[in-house]
């Protein structure tokens, strides 16, 4: 289901002989032991915790198991609007990196097909900001965003911007640090659905009367699109757990918390693990939600 | 330009088109005219420049001199969307995330012809495959995928409909059941189809004009008969159908006809069906025209004795023979037999005699110093065709 943008359409073989499909199992197992292991047995922990309740007469920080829905009753009273921050600010940074990723990857897989070289030097460019940190990076944006920073003093130099302006803090801000750090995780799988894009279709678009806005629309984007959904999806879901950009270290402050800076508070500054297991668990779910319902309305399946 | 249904076919002129690319020259100077509704066949080995006139014409390359008018109009500086013509690609181009349907209705919707379902409906009748319209291209095979292509062009009524070796990837009895549906639908319709083909026999058979183009230039264009009956250059006489070619010194002059000394064996060529008069020249003669004895014939006038020769090969080919004979001084002629009686007539080692009737010889227009000796030998020419569009690719790459 969710997975499926990734997957390409195989054909099942039905006829397999059995003592393969035993082999087969067998490959399989160090693979299932790691998710039963790392996956499974945390988030049944992580379950279980949701539900625990304080134990009374202890110290802060001490939870005992049971069945206590109150967890999820507060944070959705209490955090609601942090949620809807969260995915708000997720959907625009995703929006932000699509546009501002795909003409990129179109320059470097279908512009620069004709020069291997150069098209290999683009890719390590896009590839580069890894070597740094990105806490660093965020960090650095943070200083050139500053009040102090040469952006925002040469905008108010100009009188573009009121002497009172800032933008570090702002949602604006936060949502540009996010964009700004996803945006390889978006380049790089349209670069690689755009870099096998036959272009005689798009020339057969020509052909029949489409002018090249329509073809894009028609033919380019519908083709590039495994490359488009995945990029999305690479984007979209880390951002919505993202705690770095929008906290106060950063480019955030109080007013731009989303559900991962209030995650990190219950957790270490609150101690409150029950809370922070629950809001763990729901911004899971409505990631899976929202994922799904985008994958299904988008309809790879059909795409070859 | 491109709106509506055109009405008829439309002219295509071409006129001093030359079309450099980075380190060759595909097209030089080449001016041509396409009368409407006439099914015109550029027919050239691999990289002779016939792909790229197809596409200047659909407007998929610019030209770097010269202009390209269509129906009159001067197109040169539109673009592919903007000129009412549409090309049968060799890929065949199938939009893989579209329905057989809707691959066929793209051109209508684009420009807003009523009812473009309805009459995708239809032209994919026309070409039998109604019953696959809902399916994606990549589950139909090959033959079907082509005959899709052909209705997606053809549904757009184009003035022009450029076909760029359609039938390429057909088995022969498709081939030929395409081949005649392909002359149905261009009467019916009345469009002017281009055709580019390495295949001489589909040329021959559908075209009404053919054009024999050879380094990006043409060599000979005409009627299929007139072209084969009157070859005037040796790679025309030799890729349209197979030649014997001699070459010798003009030796005496008649009124009608001259004659030609090939390493002492005389032979008359009719002065009308012969491009030089004097000096060093090659003529030719068809292989089919040859008539083959097994005793010396006496010498006759109006026909042209050759030999003895030894037959060196025989090869059966069910219709006919090919007998291969080697004449002293003459080298290996080609003689198609006709099977009237069971098996051939001779055999390998047989001594013969070969004439043909004077008015089948013909004179070339070549610098016999230049005139390339062709193997006759077509699979040795395939596989010389194979390496120049391998050579081709990796210049491309490059």
């Amino acid at each position: 289901m969710a997975f499926g943008a990734f997957a390409t359409s195989a054909p099942v073989v039905e006829s397999a002989p059995r003592r393969r499909s035993r082999v087969a199992l067998l490959l399989l197992l160090p693979g299932i032991a790691y998710l039963a292991l790392f996956f499974l047995v945390p988030l049944v922990s992580l379950i279980l915790t949701s539900f625990q309740e304080k134990t009374p007469g202890t110290d802060i920080g001490v939870y005992s198991y049971a069945f206590n829905l109150e967890n999820y009753a507060f944070i959705f009273s209490t955090y609601g609007e942090h949620m809807l921050r969260s995915v708000f600010y997720a959907v625009v940074a995703t929006v932000l990196a699509l546009l501002f990723s795909y003409p990129l990857a179109y320059f470097i897989g279908v512009t620069l097909r004709r020069f291997p070289l150069l098209q290999a030097l683009a890719l390590t460019l896009v590839i580069a900001p890894f070597f740094i940190s990105f806490l660093l990076r965020t960090l650095a944006w943070k200083q050139i965003l500053s009040d102090e920073g040469p952006v925002i003093s040469t905008l108010k130099g100009l009188s573009l911007l009121g002497s009172d302006a800032h933008f570090t803090g702002t949602a604006g801000a936060v949502i540009f640090g996010l964009a700004y750090n996803f945006i390889p995780f978006m380049t790089l799988p349209i670069y690689t659905s755009l870099e096998k894009l036959d272009l005689r279709y798009v020339e057969a678009g020509g052909d029949l009367y489409a002018s090249p806005a329509r073809t894009f629309f028609s033919v380019t984007l519908p083709l590039s699109a495994p490359g488009v959904i995945s990029g999305t999806l690479l984007t979209f879901i880390p951002i919505s757990g993202d705690y770095v950009n929008a906290s106060n270290a950063f480019l955030g402050s109080s007013e731009t918390a989303m559900v991962g800076n209030v995650i990190e508070s219950q957790f270490f500054t609150s101690q409150n693990y029950p809370v922070a297991a629950a809001l763990s668990i729901v911004l899971m779910a409505a990631i899976l939600l929202l994922v799904s319902i985008y994958v299904r309305k988008s309809g790879t399946e059909d795409l070859v | 330009m491109a709106e509506g249904f055109a009405e008829a076919g439309a002219d295509l002129e071409l006129v001093g088109i030359t079309k450099r690319f980075p380190g060759f020259t595909a097209i030089e100077e080449l001016n041509l005219t396409i009368p409407a509704g006439s099914f015109f066949a550029l027919l050239g080995p691999s990289g002779c420049g016939k792909t790229t006139t197809l596409r200047l014409v659909a407007g998929l390359e610019d030209p770097t001199a010269g202009r390209i008018l269509i129906g009159g109009k001067d197109v040169t500086q539109t673009k592919s969307y903007q000129r009412p013509v549409n090309t049968v690609f060799q890929s065949y181009a199938l939009f893989p995330h579209m329905t057989v349907l809707e691959n066929v209705a793209f051109g209508l919707k684009r420009r807003r012809i009523a009812d473009p379902l309805g009459k995708a409906h239809e032209a994919l009748r026309l070409v039998e495959l109604d019953h696959v319209a809902q399916r994606k291209p990549t589950q139909l095979s090959g033959g079907q995928q082509q005959r899709v292509a052909l209705a997606r062009a053809v549904v757009n009524r184009p003035a022009l409909l450029l076909l760029d070796e359609p039938l390429g990837a057909l088995d022969l009895k498709l081939r030929r059941q395409m081949q005649i549906e392909l002359k149905d639908i261009q009467q019916d319709v009345g469009l002017t189809f281009l055709h580019v083909t390495h295949d001489q026999e589909e040329a021959m058979t559908m075209a009404d004009t053919v054009a024999v183009m050879n380094k990006g230039q043409i060599e000979q264009m005409g009627a299929p008969e007139e072209l084969y009956e009157l070859p005037k250059t040796a790679f025309v006489a030799n890729f349209l159908g197979q030649s014997n070619l001699f070459t010798g010194k003009v030796t005496s002059t008649g009124k009608d006809s001259f004659v030609v000394d090939v390493a002492g064996t005389k032979i008359e060529v009719p002065r009308e069906r012969a491009q030089r008069h004097a000096g060093e020249v090659t003529i030719g003669v068809r292989p089919e025209k040859l008539m083959l004895h097994t005793v010396a014939p006496k010498a006759a006038s109006g026909t042209n004795v050759i030999g003895p020769g030894r037959v060196s090969d025989v090869s059966f080919s069910g219709v006919s023979t090919q007998y291969t004979v080697s004449v002293p001084g003459l080298g290996e002629v080609i003689v198609f037999a006709q099977n009237m009686v069971f098996g051939p007539v001779v055999n390998t080692g047989a001594q013969v005699w070969l004439t043909w009737t004077v008015d089948h010889g013909f004179g070339l227009a070549d610098d016999p110093a230049e005139a390339p000796r062709f193997e006759p030998d077509t699979d040795t020419k395939s596989i010389a065709v194979q390496k120049r569009e391998k050579l081709e690719e990796e210049l491309e790459e490059a």
